[in-house]
């Protein structure tokens, strides 16, 4: 493992700026996992606690800014201590944006649970299955500084660009069959969206990993799955 | 001798990203010093660029000072020091039986970490070297050259009044700009500095740095410091010296925020056992 600092407090700062990382990030994938869950069960109790939870993420969030401005402006880290304090900074942003799109698919449970039709919730909770995979994978690649694991989370991306593009169809199909579909669907495809959203967040924390690792951004531009759905034409 | 200038890595891992128009004003090829038997340098390779400002940082004893020592031939004073390999300014070898020494030091001047003004005037700090070198004989010109170091030193306006008075009454940070200008009024080419700023405050180690930003414009500057923040304010390139072998030099941005050679991480973040 990496050699210790000279100044031993510096380290134990360190530490503790990743720990509450890891708590954060631990909180947000039961905040998704639950959000889904209470959309798939329609547990409207279960999606309130999912909105109330969401405070706790903040709050740690705010530590972890307290936390690497200290840092900075006392310790002066540098090289590779430099690349930890700035991606942990970057990558809390993330992990507290993952909190709040779980907060908004729990406030959506509400209305959701009326009437979908049938199998629609089942295809959203196999995506946000993938996009949990990518989460759980993305923060295990961080704690063990893992730069293939990161990377492979970049893959997954693409599967859940066009699952989400296949989602956007089917949805739409719903809502042309009958009109009282549409409250429902239009949920569901924002809950859609959101997922394909904080897939896109997994492979920005992947991009940090490269960087912390290797000191350099990723070069290459990902391909992107999705442009088909701006060529869907309303009829 | 076939001198190589492409490499600028003793240990080159791999794309060394250089201006291209950057010039070599001081090329080092397998420097080796020795003080009797103890050898301080081994085999450094290092080319400091014109107009730029080089750090060398390293652990104490490491042979930072030992090398930019060797710019000027300073070791020469020191009758058991002993120095091989090859320095060449602008492609001259400094160490040529037929170089003159004097010549070679009003071209490469020196800053110490102590300021250590003449025991005279202000005025008479800045003008003993042109005198000396006979680059001003006539008053007039003496006192243009005074004034000009003292502008360029940042020190002229704090102390336009009072040039006769004696230079050891100024501050410790104006005394520092006192040898800085003293060091320029003999119009060299390079200026070292071997911690220039350790005995300073803060603010007087602001102004030294702003100076010393300001000098690159028309000199090429070589620093020595042990003050990791200010390498990285004030250079453009950073060497890393340990062991008294020069374990990497590269561009101070890469140096301080993705070092290539696992040493040089460790020492600038703090982790030399």
């Amino acid at each position: 493992m990496v050699q210790e600092h000279t100044v031993k407090s510096f380290d134990e700062e360190l530490n503790h700026l990743e720990n509450i990382l890891v708590e954060m990030a631990g909180m947000a994938e039961v905040q998704l996992a639950d959000a889904l869950d209470a959309l798939v069960k329609r547990d409207e109790e279960k999606a309130a606690a999912v909105v109330a939870g969401d405070t706790r993420i903040d709050a740690l969030e705010r530590q972890v800014d307290n936390l690497v401005v200290r840092l900075l402006a006392l310790r002066q880290p540098l090289a590779d201590d430099l690349r930890a304090v700035i991606t942990a900074l970057k990558t809390a942003s993330i992990v507290e944006r993952i909190g709040d799109y779980a907060k908004n698919v729990a406030k959506r449970t509400a209305v959701i649970s009326q009437k979908p039709p049938p199998g629609t919730i089942q295809s959203i909770a196999r995506m946000g299955g993938m996009v949990q995979g990518m989460i759980k994978d993305v923060l295990d690649a961080y704690v063990t500084r893992d730069i293939d694991k990161a990377n492979d989370v970049l893959k997954i991306d693409e599967r859940v660009d066009l699952l989400y593009t296949s989602l956007f169809r089917e949805f739409l199909t719903y809502m042309m069959e009958d009109p009282r579909n549409i409250t429902p669907c239009t949920h569901l495809l924002f809950v859609a969206k959101i997922l394909e959203r904080i897939g896109d967040h997994a492979t920005n924390v992947a991009e940090n990993v490269h960087f912390l690792v290797s000191g350099e951004l990723p070069e290459e531009e990902r391909p992107k799955g999705q442009q088909s759905i701006y060529e869907v034409e309303p009829s | 001798m076939t001198i190589e200038t492409t490499t600028h890595t003793a240990v080159s891992h791999g794309a060394v990203t250089e201006p291209s128009s950057a010039t070599v004003k001081f090329l080092a090829r397998d420097v080796n010093v020795f003080y009797a038997d103890k050898q301080a340098l081994f085999g450094v390779n290092l080319d400091v660029l014109r107009h730029q400002v080089t750090a060398l940082i390293g652990p104490s004893g490491c042979g930072k000072s030992t090398f930019i020592r060797c710019l000027n031939r300073m070791n020469d004073i020191i009758p058991i020091c002993r120095v091989t390999g090859t320095i060449l300014l602008d492609e001259n070898d400094i160490y040529d039986s037929n170089i003159d020494v004097v010549y070679l030091r009003a071209r490469v001047g020196m800053v110490f970490q102590k300021p250590n003004p003449f025991p005279k005037s202000i005025f008479e700090n800045i003008a003993y070297g042109p005198r000396i070198h006979g680059i001003a004989m006539q008053k007039t010109d003496l006192e243009e050259i005074v004034v000009t170091s003292l502008e360029k030193a940042g020190l002229f306006a704090e102390v336009k009044d009072r040039l006769y008075e004696p230079g050891t009454s100024l501050s410790g940070g104006q005394q520092q700009r006192l040898c800085i200008a003293r060091a320029i009024a003999v119009e060299p080419e390079v200026i070292l500095m071997d911690e220039p700023c350790s005995a300073l405050d803060p603010i007087a180690t602001a102004k030294i740095e702003e100076l010393i930003d300001e000098l690159r414009a028309n000199y090429t500057i070589v620093i020595v410091t042990h003050n990791m923040q200010q390498a990285a304010r004030v250079s453009q390139r950073t060497a890393f010296f340990h062991l008294g072998y020069l374990v990497e030099c590269n561009a101070t941005e890469q140096i301080f925020t993705n070092p290539e050679d696992k040493r040089t991480q460790d020492y600038i973040t703090g982790r030399f056992g």
